[in-house]
């Protein structure tokens, strides 16, 4: 075993650990459980929000197979990848103020409970609270084994105890510390992921001979690689700022992000977060993809993409740097696992069983249960993660899209156009993720775009068509 | 109740609509600063490219350049047209409603 390498990365879980234990405190102490325990009640400062926002936002994907497609792909993906930018600013100036202002007045913990306050319908409770469980549950364990097999890579354990302290470094403070402990342990890895990423651009050039003499390199291997093209000049323009919907604007319909929108303490915590998620998410992304191209001259042949960042940090840098470098993809992955884990529990103990099940609970059995939940839900992840399904690796393809298309009309609807009502939202949801379902297995890329577009683009007009149409309907009950 | 929480006299709503417009009018402009450089530049034969700081023209201008320009622009409309406002319910003004 590499104990250099390692040690860091102990030292790392350790204070992570120590961090939710102190934030636990904050959970005892308060007076609504439900308010601290799943949204740290609402007292975000700037810095922290958009360091949650920013590292549940950044995943396995970000430091292992996007460096990785950048690797095969040269500069193309790269600049596919900075459509990222946007998700800084974009999710918190157009959800906004509103949202924090309606999910104040709605005393609304959740995003299903948001929409069931806006839409008063019991349908739209239950499909949205489906899909958060189908589609969060499904990444959640994909992101699970990305942690358990970063572990076993790192240290040379096996599978299944990689995967045991990957779970219980998780486990632990998610269960007792709940959004407060996420968020504070969010910013501290955050920082260490700024920080790896830094690092690691500086080695790479270093070790590359400067950037000019690895850009000739990659145009002497392969000119496609510097152009915006891609490896074989297949990324069409079209394809590529299609990515400006899946992983640029539509982040906004996504649960685990939305959820932090109204998390914060006050309108200045706001402006500040979207100056400081925008700095950091756009310097992560491009230079950990630019750190993926940079690779490629200085360490040719490698066939598995998501190898790329770990062998090059083995490669370039003194092994107890390598150790602090790692700590970064580690991070990513921790960070948007607990994230996962603590929406599902919510959409578990306060949608689905406070709404329906026994809404008159008493406080203190909702806050066993909600620990309970929680700790049931991951050690199902941990079994599932041990023999991963077929299901699970299937859905956890449309886990993205699939929640975009379900979710950013009838929120971004259902807070700026007073006539979306109930009828509109459940079409949208299920014409988007039916038809991004639909397209994904038998139509890909339809007009050239990803699938997601023109999901959206249905869901828009059957939330706009349904809302229409039975408005008189919907009028007539309501009075 | 519903009509309550949803009315759009709260004028907190219309400074949180005009931040929200805001925010797709810098996503616009951050797509075409991206797309143009990007494509403008980039679609040349790569053996006719110019180079900045070592990286291809297109490169720097559309992903790089393009980033902090994005930053700048994001702190001076915050600074400019963000407007502090308090996010907790408004008693007074819930009270006239009732």
């Amino acid at each position: 075993m590499n104990w250099q390498a390692i040690l860091p990365l102990v030292l790392f879980l350790i204070i992570v650990f120590a961090v939710g234990m102190w934030a636990g405190k904050y959970v005892k102490r308060s007076d609504s459980f439900l308010q601290e325990y799943f949204l740290g009640g609402r007292s975000l400062g700037g810095f922290v929000l958009a360091m949650t926002l920013v590292t549940t936002y950044g995943s396995a994907s970000s430091f292992l197979s996007g460096p990785g497609a950048a690797y095969n792909q040269g500069l193309g993906w790269v600049l596919l990848s900075t459509s990222q930018i946007a998700t800084g600013y974009f999710v918190l100036m157009i959800l906004g103020k509103k949202f924090a202002i309606v999910t104040r007045k709605y005393k609304a913990v959740t995003i299903v409970d948001f929409l069931k306050s806006r839409y008063e319908s019991k349908w739209v409770v239950l499909l949205s609270s489906l899909s958060i469980l189908i589609f969060l549950f499904s990444a959640m364990s994909a992101q699970w084994i990305g942690g358990g097999r970063l572990i076993q890579s790192l240290t040379g354990l096996s599978y299944i105890a990689s995967l045991f302290i990957f779970s219980v470094s998780v486990l632990v403070y998610v269960i007792i510390g709940g959004f407060r402990a996420i968020a504070i342990t969010d910013a501290i890895q955050g920082i260490v992921m700024f920080a790896g990423t830094l690092i690691l651009l500086i080695a790479v050039i270093i070790a590359g001979g400067g950037v000019p003499a690895i850009i000739a390199d990659l145009a002497a291997e392969n000119p496609n690689l510097i152009t915006p093209f891609g490896a074989n000049a297949d990324l069409t323009p079209a394809y590529v700022s299609s990515f400006w919907v899946l992983v640029g604007v539509g982040v906004v319909a996504l649960p685990q992000i939305a959820v932090r929108a109204m998390s914060y303490k006050n309108s200045r915590s706001m402006h500040r977060g979207i100056i400081i998620s925008t700095i950091v998410v756009g310097f992560i992304m491009l230079n950990m993809h630019l750190i993926g191209v940079f690779a490629r001259p200085v360490i040719p042949g490698i066939e598995v993409g998501d190898t790329v960042m770990p062998l090059l940090a083995q490669t370039v840098l003194p092994n107890w740097l390598s150790g602090i470098v790692l700590a970064a993809p580690m991070a990513a992955i921790m960070t948007t696992v607990n994230s996962l884990l603590l929406l599902v529990s919510s959409t578990i103990v306060k949608d689905v069983y406070l709404n329906y099940i026994e809404p008159t609970a008493k406080e203190r059995k909702v806050k066993y249960l909600s620990m309970w939940v929680t700790a049931l839900l991951g050690i199902v992840v941990i079994v599932m993660s041990l023999n991963p399904p077929d299901l699970i690796i299937w859905l956890n393809l449309f886990s993205m899209g699939g929640l975009e298309a379900a979710f950013i009309w009838p929120i971004v609807m259902g807070l700026y156009w007073k006539k979306g009502n109930k009828y509109g939202a459940i079409a949208s949801m299920i014409f988007g993720v039916g038809s991004y379902i639909l397209f994904e297995s038998f139509y890909p890329q339809p007009f050239g775009m990803h699938s997601v577009v023109t999901s959206i683009v249905i869901a828009f007009i059957a939330y706009v068509t349904a809302s229409l149409m039975m408005q008189k309907k919907h009028l007539v009950i309501e009075e | 109740m519903k009509k309550m929480n949803m009315n759009q006299d709260d004028y907190r709503y219309k400074i949180a609509n005009r931040e929200a417009l805001i925010g797709i009018g810098i996503v616009i402009i951050n797509f075409i600063w991206w797309y143009g450089f990007a494509y403008g530049l980039g679609s040349k034969n790569p053996a006719e490219y110019t180079y900045i700081l070592g990286l291809p023209a297109w490169f720097f201008y559309s992903c790089v350049l393009g980033f902090v320009v994005m930053v700048l622009l994001i702190w001076l409309v915050i600074k400019l047209f963000f407007i502090d406002i308090p996010l907790d319910e408004l008693d007074d003004k819930e009270n006239k409603q009732l």
